[in-house]
């Protein structure tokens, strides 16, 4: 274990990294450039989200990961693996039991606390690169709060699809100040984004760290008369029977068969043991 | 009258290249002023400085704002220049590709100024949108398509509507009419005249095109290597050229 | 109404070794309201030039043309604009309109200009063309495409589609036939008679002796053909 540093970075790219985290936490939704490092994965693999856990763990924390809502995906377990190599740190599957989570697409169902810190790996940082190539373009129109093309945006999905067809990444207004990409989350979870643990967002390849202070007023985007919907599965889960969490569909078979259950493994799981804890009653 | 815009010796060079030089006038509410010269003369470079698009390096473009009256917008704030640009000016260009957004529908492209003003009603945005679409002559059915499936005078009577939609005070075209056929031409001219006149608005018009400047703009600025060398009348100008450079000009049109 | 006074002109062709053309000197020349001057003199000796000075097409190499205030030898374009469109109006030769605009607008275009609604102007419109005799069914069409006399007859329908109290005719009866040249006899007596102050150019002496109250021959106005 000796032969790496403390969670594999050096301590000045940790302190450079924790100082772009700082700022992040003190302009809500501003996207603060920081000189990612290369890591031994792949970009798109987490190295921004990896960078931030680093930058923010200590010794004594307890890590999980998740990818997709599980723990026990590969994207998940080689991260787990990482820190578990590099930092000596003890890892969890339990939301509860983490002090940091590292999430790639899902925010966890249970309610976070303000002890703990969720740390997100995002791809593309910038919510107006769909429409505005430039980025001294779009940096300027963060600057100016000049968010109209975010609207065109959702106009043109109304337009296409009669209602606003955006189901992942959907833009946020962050303090009424910066519009900011949630990472390919689903829309579903965008009212967790309100939560009282610390939000972090780390893109590697694009070199940006951004953050959500606890409580920070996370507000979805939408039209008056097209409000935003989080929208809801019309089953509940099928292994805990779950009705308000985020679910995936899995075939069970090549005859058409198939299930749904929730996306979180660790919600499914709590629940499902505490029901046999009930029935053992 | 207050001018709605007075420009004062504005001047820019692109190093030891002289891009325009000193120049001065006032344009009043309604007028439509055309800039012609031959390729290179500094119009567009005129154009751009004014509209805030390219740093001037000296002179003085004092706007009347409808809130605080006169301003000089080139110490202007920039985001409220750039508000400016998006609301009380408009700026049509020569390749409606500079001006659409080719990857959003045309309603979509008409409402971004709604919406970056804050409109947030999808069916009215919409309703707008297809009030304009109407109004540059787009038949209803088209304002989900994206402008890249539009022709050419299409899109540039598309590119109008989404410049027009904010109802503007002051208008930019370089060459709005270059690039088109004859028969396109015309039609655009018809309807630019017409939405002028309704909309009561200022227009500084560059082009090269002396037959457009007849029938759109009321008065003539002509330049020559940066420098304003005669303005007036339009007809006056065309008719009774008093500069050289102007005769030279107006004789080399060729007449069908 | 209108008063010309000293008023010259020279062209001076830049691009043809600066040669300077003195085509006027000391036109004066006065016109009240209510009253027809006919200007005469051989071709060349600038009987247009006066009547494009005057209208401001023109620029006045000196003197002063006063008209309802304004001297348009010396006022800014949107003076001049502001007096053609309200009070001096001008029947050239030739019709200048964007293609594709049908003449029934065409010819209601002056009074659009002034405010008048719009269904007025039309009215106003209609009635002049039919005055002039241009078939309805062309009234949707574009002037650009009608014979020489049409073009004529729409031209002078717009120049009196709005009353204005000065007006500058140029040939207005050349190219037409008896009964329309009638017609727009009518309707010149019918501005002087509202009071209107006209320059006119008739070739067409008949006509010139029934509209016109004076003559002034412009040869004395022109360098080196004065006598």
């Amino acid at each position: 274990m000796s032969d790496y540093n403390f969670a594999y970075l050096d301590e000045q790219t940790k302190r450079m990294i924790r100082r772009a985290i700082l700022k992040g936490l003190a302009v809500p939704g501003y996207q603060v450039p920081f000189a990612s490092r290369e890591m031994p994965m792949p970009y798109g693999w987490g190295t921004g989200g990896v960078q931030v856990t680093a930058a923010c763990l200590t010794p004594d924390d307890t890590v999980k990961v998740i990818d997709q809502g599980a723990d026990d995906t590969t994207n998940a377990v080689s991260i787990r693996k990482f820190f578990e190599k590099t930092a000596g740190v003890a890892t969890t599957t339990s939301t509860a039991a983490a002090d940091l989570i590292q999430t790639r697409h899902r925010i966890p169902e249970e309610p976070l606390r303000e002890d703990q810190i969720l740390v997100y790996q995002v791809p593309i940082p910038e919510p107006l690169r769909f429409l505005e190539p430039r980025e001294t373009e779009t940096r300027k129109m963060h600057s100016l709060e000049e968010y109209g093309l975010m609207h065109v945006k959702l106009y043109e999905d109304i337009a296409r699809h009669g209602h606003i067809a955006t189901s992942y990444a959907y833009p946020v207004m962050v303090e009424d100040r910066y519009v900011m990409d949630p990472s390919p989350i689903p829309k579903f979870d965008n009212p967790k984004l309100e939560s009282a643990a610390i939000q972090l967002f780390g893109a590697g390849r694009e070199q940006r760290i951004y953050a959500l202070p606890p409580h920070t007023r996370v507000v979805s985007l939408d039209f008056d008369d097209h409000p935003f919907d989080p929208s809801r599965a019309d089953h509940p889960c099928a292994l805990c029977g779950a009705e308000g969490s985020y679910l995936d569909e899995v075939i069970t078979d090549d005859r058409g068969g198939r299930m749904f259950v929730c996306s979180d493994t660790d919600f499914c799981e709590t629940r499902r043991d505490a029901a046999k804890d009930e029935v053992a009653a | 009258m207050t001018p709605l815009l007075s420009v004062r010796n504005l001047s820019k060079s692109y190093g030891a290249q002289l891009g325009c030089n000193a120049v001065s006038f006032d344009l009043f509410p309604g007028e439509v002023m055309g800039i012609v010269g031959e390729s290179g003369s500094g119009k567009s470079t005129l154009l751009n400085c004014i509209a805030g698009h390219i740093a001037q390096d000296r002179g003085q473009v004092v706007y009347d704002t409808r809130a605080d009256g006169p301003r000089d917008t080139v110490t202007m704030p920039e985001p409220e220049r750039r508000m400016l640009g998006r609301t009380d000016w408009a700026f049509v260009h020569q390749n409606p590709r500079d001006g659409l957004r080719m990857n959003v529908s045309a309603g979509g492209n008409v409402g971004e100024r709604l919406m970056a003003v804050g409109a947030r009603n999808y069916g009215d945005i919409r309703d707008t949108a297809q009030d304009w679409l109407g109004r540059v002559e787009i038949a209803a059915g088209r304002i989900d398509d994206r402008p890249s499936t539009f022709s050419g005078g299409m899109q540039q009577r598309l590119q109008i509507a989404r410049n027009l939609v904010t109802a503007p005070r002051l208008v930019f075209m370089d060459e709005p009419t270059g690039g088109l056929d004859v028969s396109v031409q015309a039609r655009l001219l018809d309807m630019l005249r017409e939405l002028v006149r309704e909309m009561g608005l200022s227009v500084i018009l560059v082009t090269h095109d002396l037959a457009v400047v007849r029938l759109l703009a009321h008065r003539l600025m002509v330049m020559k290597s940066g420098e304003v060398v005669e303005t007036g009348l339009t007809d006056q100008v065309l008719d009774d050229p008093q500069h050289a450079y102007t005769q030279l000009l107006v004789s080399s049109v060729l007449h069908v | 109404m209108i008063e010309i006074e000293n008023l010259c002109k020279s062209f001076i062709l830049h691009n043809q070794g600066g040669t300077e053309i003195p085509v006027m000197a000391g036109a004066s020349l006065r016109v009240e309201p209510g009253e027809c001057v006919a200007l005469t003199g051989q071709s060349g000796a600038g009987k247009s030039t006066l009547m494009r000075m005057i209208y401001g097409n023109y620029l006045a190499g000196g003197g002063a043309i006063r008209i309802a205030g304004v001297d348009v030898a010396t006022a800014a374009p949107r003076e001049i604009l502001e007096l053609r469109r309200t009070t001096l109006g001008h029947v050239s030769q030739f019709l200048r309109v964007v293609p594709r605009v049908p003449t029934l607008n065409v010819v209601a275009e002056p009074l659009l200009a002034v405010g008048e609604p719009r269904e007025r102007a039309m009215a106003r419109a209609a009635e002049l063309l039919t005055r002039l005799r241009i078939p309805e069914h062309l009234w949707g069409l574009s002037p650009t495409t009608f014979s020489g006399g049409e073009q004529q007859r729409v031209n002078i329908a717009r120049g009196f589609a709005f009353a204005y109290p000065a007006l500058l005719l140029d040939e207005p009866t050349a190219s037409l036939d008896a009964q329309n040249r009638d017609t727009v006899l009518t309707l010149i007596e019918e501005a002087k008679a509202r009071g209107a102050a006209i320059i006119g150019i008739f070739h067409d002496i008949g006509a010139r002796d029934r509209v016109a109250d004076r003559e002034v021959d412009v040869t004395a106005f022109t360098p080196g053909l004065a006598a």
